[in-house]
């Protein structure tokens, strides 16, 4: 006859069981502080750039001209200048880098080309931004005898958005299931016309969130435009849309924040963070849009 | 068969082409980047043209007779009719303009102002604005690059990969959605605005925390550095360990393992080309981020590293690679030594991030064709 069980034994946990679930104990504890230690810090820095920027910070900020030799006043030239740098450069980059995404997605057989093309993309994706600068300061200011002016610095941000833009649309067009495209071929439908009249339209949303967010990218650099077409001062005409010409030198939001917190004495601190502030929010702004585009789309899709 | 127009036959066929072109950009500007990049600097690359003939011309003044103008024209004439330009030396001294002293203290200041790529790289002394005697040794700028791109992995590696694995196995899905969406809007922060950041909140924290006279230095930049690169670093390994089939996880819990024990013995060796991606993408951002070292490391051409406790001197200011390009390329002129010498560094860069972003590259596309 065998022993009586100890039930209460039974369920006592062994040494292994309470090691084990003690370090996992641990595991997540120091997991959640890593991801917390990540994320803290955005809200911390944020917080207190706002803070600091808090008297500078208006309407008017963005609007009024700098005065004193930039130590007081608004911002306007600069933030239009980004203005001007963003949309041209991806009115360059986005035709383009769509239509290279759908070369990619629609035509590329894999073969050599194809796998040239991505390790480009990749490697193109990669490159400093510094770099990028310099070859637009070699190739758009001097071989093209474009100068130090908007169009040289757009081109040279095209080509710095242009690979991410390639990534984003290719993600947004392979979504498309492949049965839509089958369907259309079927009909005897062309290549092109089915990616005019079904690919397109069922991922134009996929697309422009990824261009959407290379708005803040090109609006947030600076290497790319030092020296190819943004200055530190530049005097435009206020209150006006078209200031700019295309040949003309810029200000950038970016390098004016670089420009009054290096190049600058005795810039009030306020408005160095009120700068910082308008910067980092026309980016944050942008990147919400294009983030709650995408989980608007997620939860309405059509398949 | 169907009936088309032929315009539209037409049209098709020149929107097709178009779209390949474009399909190829890509490479055409990764080869426009470097082609460019090393035209600019070929003066330097291509048997160090510009000094010589500056070196030529100034041991030539030293000669009688002959002043800046007309040292300058024959150098000039000489580089036309002759590619090698040493040759201008022999020259005049077999046109006796010099004796033979003259000849080898001549041939001795060209060499000494030779553009060698070997003292290039090693030498330490960083002097681009000197007047009399420029020196172009970026040995020092090499080490603050690497200086601060390790102290900032440092920092980056763990919490980067220790946050991917908490978004990917530790919570739940709803939160898992906002940390994405954190994690990316800190991804979205402008270099420049995290070097304005360092500049201004890190260099107060340094020097009232370490006591340090400046604040400006390699940890602040590692610090700043290290915040940037983990968005990316997040983002890739999340990627890789997602893309560990749900099958190894279920086989693990099934035998009655804790997620930790998962995660440490079946997730980790199933994912870790993919991680290791990830970290190599992110020593690639470390190593090419421009404005933020700019503000964030002071700007000391100065090598922290050296034999002493505790080796790597986190306290002082560095200049790396990309900040120097940034901070000194407005102030060199087209095609002087200086300005083709930035260039250089510019084409280290990109080979430095060529090569890491093709091995990260390289290291996916074996997971995948596995």
């Amino acid at each position: 006859m065998s022993e009586p069980v100890d039930n209460a034994k039974r369920f006592t946990k062994t040494p292994s069981v309470v090691r084990k679930e003690r370090n996992e104990k641990i595991a997540q504890f120091v997991f959640l502080s890593m991801t917390l230690a990540m994320v803290l810090p955005l809200v911390l820095i944020v917080g207190f750039l706002v803070f600091k920027a808090w008297p500078s910070l208006s309407l008017d900020f963005i609007f009024d001209m700098p005065r004193n030799g930039m130590r007081e006043g608004g911002i306007w030239p600069a933030f239009l200048g980004t203005l001007y740098l963003v949309i041209i450069s991806l009115m360059i980059a986005a035709p383009i880098g769509v239509m290279a995404a759908v070369y990619l997605n629609e035509y590329a057989k894999d073969n050599w080309l194809t796998r040239t093309i991505n390790l480009a993309v990749i490697n193109l994706a990669g490159v400093p931004s510094i770099v990028h600068a310099l070859f637009g300061l070699g190739a758009f200011v001097y071989a093209a005898k474009m100068g130090t002016s908007i169009i040289a610095a757009s081109l040279t941000l095209a080509v710095m958005t242009l690979p991410v833009i390639i990534a984003s649309t290719k993600e947004a067009l392979s979504a498309v299931p492949m049965s839509f495209r089958q369907a259309s071929w079927n009909m005897g439908v062309s290549r092109w016309q089915t990616i005019w009249r079904i690919v397109l339209p069922n991922s134009i949303s996929g697309i422009l969130t990824g261009i959407i967010l290379q708005v803040s990218r090109a609006a947030g650099e600076t290497a790319p435009i030092m020296f190819t077409g943004a200055v530190i001062s530049v005097n435009i005409a206020k209150d006006q849309l078209f200031a700019y010409g295309l040949t003309d030198e810029c200000m950038a939001l970016a390098m004016h924040l670089y420009t009054i917190s290096t190049q600058i004495p005795n810039v009030p601190e306020s408005l160095q963070f009120a700068i910082a502030v308008a910067l980092l929010g026309v980016v944050l702004l942008v990147n919400a849009l294009s983030i709650s585009l995408r989980v608007y789309l997620r939860t309405h899709r059509k398949w | 068969m169907l009936h088309r127009s032929k315009g539209k036959v037409l049209r098709e066929a020149i929107i097709e082409w178009l779209i390949r072109i474009c399909g190829i950009s890509a490479v055409v500007f990764v080869f426009a980047i470097f082609f460019f990049v090393f035209w600019e600097a070929k003066g330097q690359i291509f048997s160090g043209k510009v000094n010589i003939n500056t070196a030529t011309a100034t041991a030539l003044t030293k000669v009688e007779g002959i002043d800046n103008a007309l040292a300058d024209k024959i150098v000039a004439q000489r580089a036309q009719i002759d590619p090698k330009k040493r040759n201008t030396v022999n020259w005049l001294l077999e046109e006796k303009v010099i004796d033979l002293e003259q000849f080898f203290e001549i041939e001795s200041q060209i060499k000494a102002k030779e553009f060698s790529f070997w003292k290039f790289l090693t030498t330490e002394k960083w002097y681009p604005a000197s007047e009399t005697n420029p020196r172009y040794g970026v040995f020092a700028l090499i080490a603050g690059t690497v200086s601060v791109s390790i102290l900032s992995m440092l920092i980056a590696v763990p919490f980067g990969l220790g946050s991917a694995l908490f978004i990917s196995e530790f919570c739940s899905p709803k939160l898992k959605e906002t940390l994405k969406i954190v994690i990316e809007l800190l991804a979205a922060i402008p270099s420049v605005v995290w070097g304005f950041i360092g500049l201004t909140i890190m260099n107060q924290l340094i020097m009232q925390i370490f006591g340090a006279p400046i604040g400006i230095t390699v940890l602040n930049g590692a610090i700043i550095l290290g915040l940037m690169s983990v968005p990316i670093i997040v983002s890739i390994g999340e990627d890789a360990l997602q893309a560990v089939p749900d099958s190894y996880r279920e086989a693990a819990i099934g035998l009655g393992v804790t997620r930790w024990q998962m995660v440490y013995k079946v997730l980790l060796p199933a994912a870790k080309n993919g991680l290791l991606a990830a970290v190599l993408l992110g020593i690639g951002r470390a190593i090419g981020e421009t404005m933020a070292v700019l503000l964030a490391t002071g700007h000391s051409v100065n090598n922290p590293f050296d034999g002493t406790f505790p080796f790597l001197h986190a306290l002082e200011s560095v200049k790396t690679l990309t900040a120097t390009i940034a901070a000194e390329m407005g102030e060199a002129p087209r095609d002087s030594d200086h300005y083709q010498v930035l260039f250089i560094i510019g084409i280290l860069l990109f080979t430095l991030t060529f090569i890491v972003n093709l091995s990260a590259d390289l290291i996916v596309k074996g997971i995948r064709n596995k």
